[in-house]
């Protein structure tokens, strides 16, 4: 019987692992089907902001209520992890709580502590629930977010409230067999919370209790399984990708644009047709000015659409967005995300991409919610997680501009003026010093 | 009030202390062109020796660039960088936050290196100096100020005590709207939002954050961007306010209180 079940375990323990770890190789691919970009500059300010952002959540901070919320459910979500350890090692090895008689006291302790964080999970994701479902707030109830996303959020707590609630349940049954004195289960001093719920299971035969505390220990690991695959589907796949994002985070000013060195060497060579090197023999591919399509976007753009958990601070924070306008920096990075999937899609099916007559421009992200970007990093200072919401738009209307002509007839105008006039408004350059005798 | 430029100096064989970059909207935007004659009066006043480019300057790029047309941008930088290595050009005072932060951050790739500060830091190093001496009792004394970052001096580049350093000089109460700092609110100007209309949607940009200006009931909203001046101007004007409520460079503002 405990051999079944070992192997049972086992099989499911390998199988969770290859899916994940498959999904994780395809992830991969995806972002690396960006434009390089090296990032590998400054690794003590690198470290220090993943120190400072990923792990020490400083941004979440700066709206206390769920900062604190998110810190119990993250710091349970992580910390209780390590109980993990032992239940695979229990389920690999067809032991009973393993540490249990290794660690004596500081077991009943690490256990007690693990259910506190446990219980305070449990809460948080309640109350997150609420915010969500009752309280209706505006950042978390916007269009961008109907269908799939709603139900991603709602089932991650569910997922997290149903996974918290077992293990509670597991160790209160535990200790009631204890008490029972049921074989196997080591005595161990009362755990902090589930000594609480023995109450519940007063009554109840040596067998059911067995039954119970079974079926929630395979429920619960089981449940951790599917969760680990699943993330790589999901928004949650912040609590992985925040850490490499934040290390990759833009290290210069917020206000500092991308240079284009090809354009840059282009005006030389126009301007000084000495320095431009002799054309080569075979003319290089040519490639979108800016960004048409995920492809064309660096790998940084498209790790920041895989970190992005949609809180919708940046989108809280968009000048654009509060006054009306269909832009919404949210909904750029989910937009550039499913778009980054599809194309992965295809790529799965027919080994290499094979076009199919669509963009991120367009099909994903309109030209009206673009045009109504202020530059203003208003998003890019919000985000928790160090994505660049602002990168992407860029380059997106360096494609609009350059590649498709594709600008309002006023930026036309603009544009006529800087080239004729050295001004963006149609005065004389000859008057440019005029100020001085006003 | 004398201003020479780069030419003139350089035919005197004489080496200006510094570049005044007047920007496009400081050269022919009326409103702004007051702060452009505001500034040059106190640099003249405390006895730098500044110069300005006069005809040679040209615009930055800034707004091509946010457009998206990079070889427009990349035209203009190549003039203008230029221009200023050739009269050897080691530091630059400007007026507006775009050319600021397109000469502090996005020139240097190009081959055009110089110091270069926002008129606010200029003008709170010139007060800390103790060059500039304000009036006891001057024209904003116990008035209520307040203060709009702009996005490229304050998110931008991180610079927001400068400004407020200058504010506080004047012995007026200086006030901050809800949003402030690096949680400020745009005026609605940047990214070339300045050159077109805006997308529709249900309010403007410019009109909500002046209603943030308005609520903290400030006599003065204390601008650093001739391009949030025009954009607050308007908004305090949609609230029929402009006769209560003034809309000021902090560089008229140190003008006006200068002993």
């Amino acid at each position: 019987m405990h051999i079944a079940q070992q192997i049972l375990f086992i099989v499911c323990a390998v199988t969770a692992i290859y899916f994940f770890s498959k999904k994780v190789a395809e992830l991969r691919r995806n972002i690396l089907l960006g434009r390089d970009e090296d990032l590998t500059d400054n690794s003590n300010q690198r470290w220090k902001n993943m120190v400072l952002l990923a792990l020490g959540q400083k941004k979440m901070f700066k709206k206390p209520l769920p900062a604190i919320l998110h810190l119990a459910v993250y710091a349970g979500f992580i910390i209780i992890n390590v109980e993990i350890l032992e239940i695979v090692l229990d389920g690999i090895l067809g032991t009973h709580r393993l540490f249990a008689p290794m660690l004596g006291g500081l077991y009943s302790f690490l256990i007690g502590f693990f259910e506190v964080l446990a219980a305070l999970v449990l809460i948080g994701c309640v109350i997150f629930l609420l915010r969500r479902n009752v309280m209706k707030l505006k950042r978390l109830n916007m269009k961008e977010l109907n269908g799939w996303p709603k139900n991603d959020a709602n089932l991650i707590l569910i997922t997290e409230v149903v996974l918290m609630s077992m293990l509670l349940v597991m160790n209160g049954a535990d200790l009631a067999l204890q008490a029972q004195g049921a074989e196997h289960y080591h005595s161990t001093a009362p755990f902090l919370v589930s000594s609480h719920l023995t109450g519940m299971f007063s009554g109840m035969s040596q067998g059911a209790l067995i039954g119970l505390e079974r079926t929630c220990w395979w429920l619960h690991i089981i449940g951790v399984f599917l969760f680990l695959n699943y993330l790589p589907y999901s928004k949650h796949l912040h609590v992985l990708l925040a850490f490499p994002n934040a290390y990759y985070g833009k290290l210069v000013p917020q206000g500092e644009a991308k240079n284009m060195p090809e354009i840059q060497n282009e005006v030389l060579y126009m301007m000084e047709p000495d320095k431009a090197p002799p054309a080569p023999a075979e003319p290089a591919e040519p490639r979108n000015f800016g960004a048409k399509d995920v492809t064309d976007l660096s790998w940084k753009n498209l790790l920041d659409a895989y970190s992005c958990t949609e809180c919708g601070r940046c989108t809280d924070s968009c000048p654009a967005n509060m006054t009306g306008k269909k832009l919404s920096p949210r909904k750029i990075m989910m937009d550039t995300r499913d778009r980054l999937e599809e194309v992965g899609k295809n790529i799965n099916e027919h080994k290499t991409f094979q076009p199919d007559g669509k963009s991120l421009i367009n099909d994903y992200i309109t030209v009206e919610e673009l045009r109504a970007c202020t530059t203003c990093q208003a998003c890019v200072e919000a985000c928790p997680v160090s994505i660049d919401p602002v990168s992407i738009i860029m380059q997106l209307r360096r494609s609009l501009v350059m590649d498709d002509s594709n600008a309002p007839q006023e930026w036309n105008m603009m544009f006529g003026n800087i080239e004729n006039n050295m001004a963006p408004w149609k005065f004389s350059p000859d008057d440019r010093d005029a100020w001085v005798n006003g | 009030m004398p201003v020479k430029s780069m030419a003139e100096y350089a035919a005197n064989g004489e080496t200006p202390e510094v570049l005044f970059w007047v920007g496009c909207a400081g050269s022919f935007d009326q409103r702004a062109q007051k702060v452009t004659r505001a500034f040059a009066q106190i640099l003249d006043k405390v006895g730098v020796k500044f110069a300005i480019l006069g005809k040679e300057e040209m615009c930055t790029g800034d707004p091509a660039r946010r457009a998206g047309n990079e070889f427009l941008f990349q035209m203009m930088a190549y003039n203008n960088i230029n221009v200023m290595n050739a009269y050897g050009i080691k530091k630059v005072v400007t007026i507006c936050p775009h050319c600021f932060n397109i000469f502090k951050n996005e020139y240097p790739a190009l081959g055009g290196k110089y110091e270069v500060m926002h008129h606010t830091t200029f003008l709170q190093g010139l007060i800390n100096e103790g060059k500039i001496k304000l009036k006891d009792g001057g024209a904003f004394k116990g008035q209520k100020i307040t203060y709009h970052d702009s996005c490229y001096l304050g998110r931008g580049n991180g610079i927001y005590e400068a400004p407020r350093e200058v504010l506080q000089a004047f012995d007026s109460e200086l006030i901050e709207m809800k949003r402030c700092k690096s949680n400020g609110m745009c005026c609605g100007a940047g990214g070339a939002q300045m050159f077109k209309e805006e997308e529709a949607g249900t309010s403007r940009v410019n009109f909500e954050r002046s209603e943030q200006a308005l609520e903290t009931g400030a006599t003065v909203i204390a601008s650093n961007c001739p391009f949030c001046m025009t954009m607050l101007t308007d908004g305090v004007k949609n609230k029929e306010k402009e006769d209560s409520v003034k809309v000021m460079d902090i560089a008229e503002m140190v003008a006006m209180s200068m002993a």
